[in-house]
């Protein structure tokens, strides 16, 4: 099944919100292999002039990821998500999240296109604090990989 | 350490090297972090049956980690990161008992006003698995 170009343009209702925990954020950091105190210990970050902890710059995916498992499971995509390869990623930041912040994901499909036999959905993620102020945008291409013979 | 200051940088300049070992249990404990449980990441018959040629680390965890150097080079201040982007090119399999070894080296690409974008190279078996893999960090 193919893609569905009518998805480009698409915006899906926010979801959240989410509320960024220390201990997930310090779960999160040493999972990636993280060593700054600024993400791992609270005393530290308030010292650097942070509220809490600071997410490390890839934690906003958990966010993100609930925007994009939405948009999977719309029933129009034409997505086969055993098809779906992470192409490339994105972060641009107004601000860097920290723990007890509250954040609202909202996607907006921003282009199918086709190529070479596979599919490539662009999602950005705007995400947002409870005042509304954006905080970060997050940008995933999926590619969905097409039918053997329309890729042989 | 302080922290870097854009006056004293020039392009092409490595800031930061590091070599990693990602092990069955990284992936793990990433699955664990992330709420990305794809079994691709840590079953080798699930890997197998989908036509990979091993279980492979979450995209995810490899651009996760390797801005990790810079972020040490920034003195720990992961707030300076105002952009990070990359492709995901080439796939890092981690063997069971070797683990798979990642080499990241971050150089200055561009310096504008307050802004230096990083650019990483980061291997696995000598071939690069991100492209285009670019931290803009404001240093003011």
């Amino acid at each position: 099944m193919a893609v569905n170009p009518e998805i480009q343009g698409r915006r899906l209702p926010p979801v959240g919100p989410y509320l960024v925990g220390r201990e997930k954020v310090r779960e999160f950091a040493r999972a990636v292999l993280a060593q700054s105190p600024l993400n791992l210990d609270a005393e530290s970050a308030r010292a650097a002039g942070y509220a809490d902890v600071v997410a490390p710059p890839t934690f906003p995916v958990v966010v993100q990821e609930a925007t994009l498992a939405q948009l999977l499971a719309e029933p129009d995509t034409g997505i086969d998500f055993t098809r779906v390869v992470h192409g490339d990623q994105r972060f641009t930041f107004v601000r860097p999240v920290v723990a007890g912040d509250e954040l609202m994901a909202e996607l907006t499909v921003t282009s199918v296109k086709s190529l070479g036999g596979h599919s490539m959905v662009t999602a950005s993620t705007e995400v947002v604090d409870l005042d509304g102020e954006l905080v970060l945008t997050a940008i995933s291409t999926l590619v969905v990989r097409g039918d053997e013979e329309a890729s042989a | 350490m302080t922290r870097p200051r854009i006056s004293d940088l020039t392009v092409g300049e490595v800031v930061a090297e590091r070599t990693v070992t990602l092990h069955r249990d990284t992936l793990v404990r990433y699955a664990g972090a992330s709420g990305d449980f794809n079994p691709i990441h840590y079953r080798d018959d699930v890997a197998a049956s989908a036509g990979l040629p091993g279980v492979l680390a979450h995209g995810m965890l490899t651009m996760g980690l390797a801005v990790q150097p810079v972020v040490d080079w920034l003195d720990g201040d992961s707030g300076r990161v105002v952009d990070y982007q990359t492709r995901f090119t080439r796939p890092v399999v981690v063997d069971p008992a070797e683990g798979a070894e990642v080499t990241i080296v971050a150089k200055v690409g561009v310096l504008e006003e307050r802004f230096a974008r990083i650019d990483l190279t980061v291997s696995f078996g000598g071939q690069t698995v991100l492209g285009k893999a670019q931290v803009r960090v404001d240093l003011e």
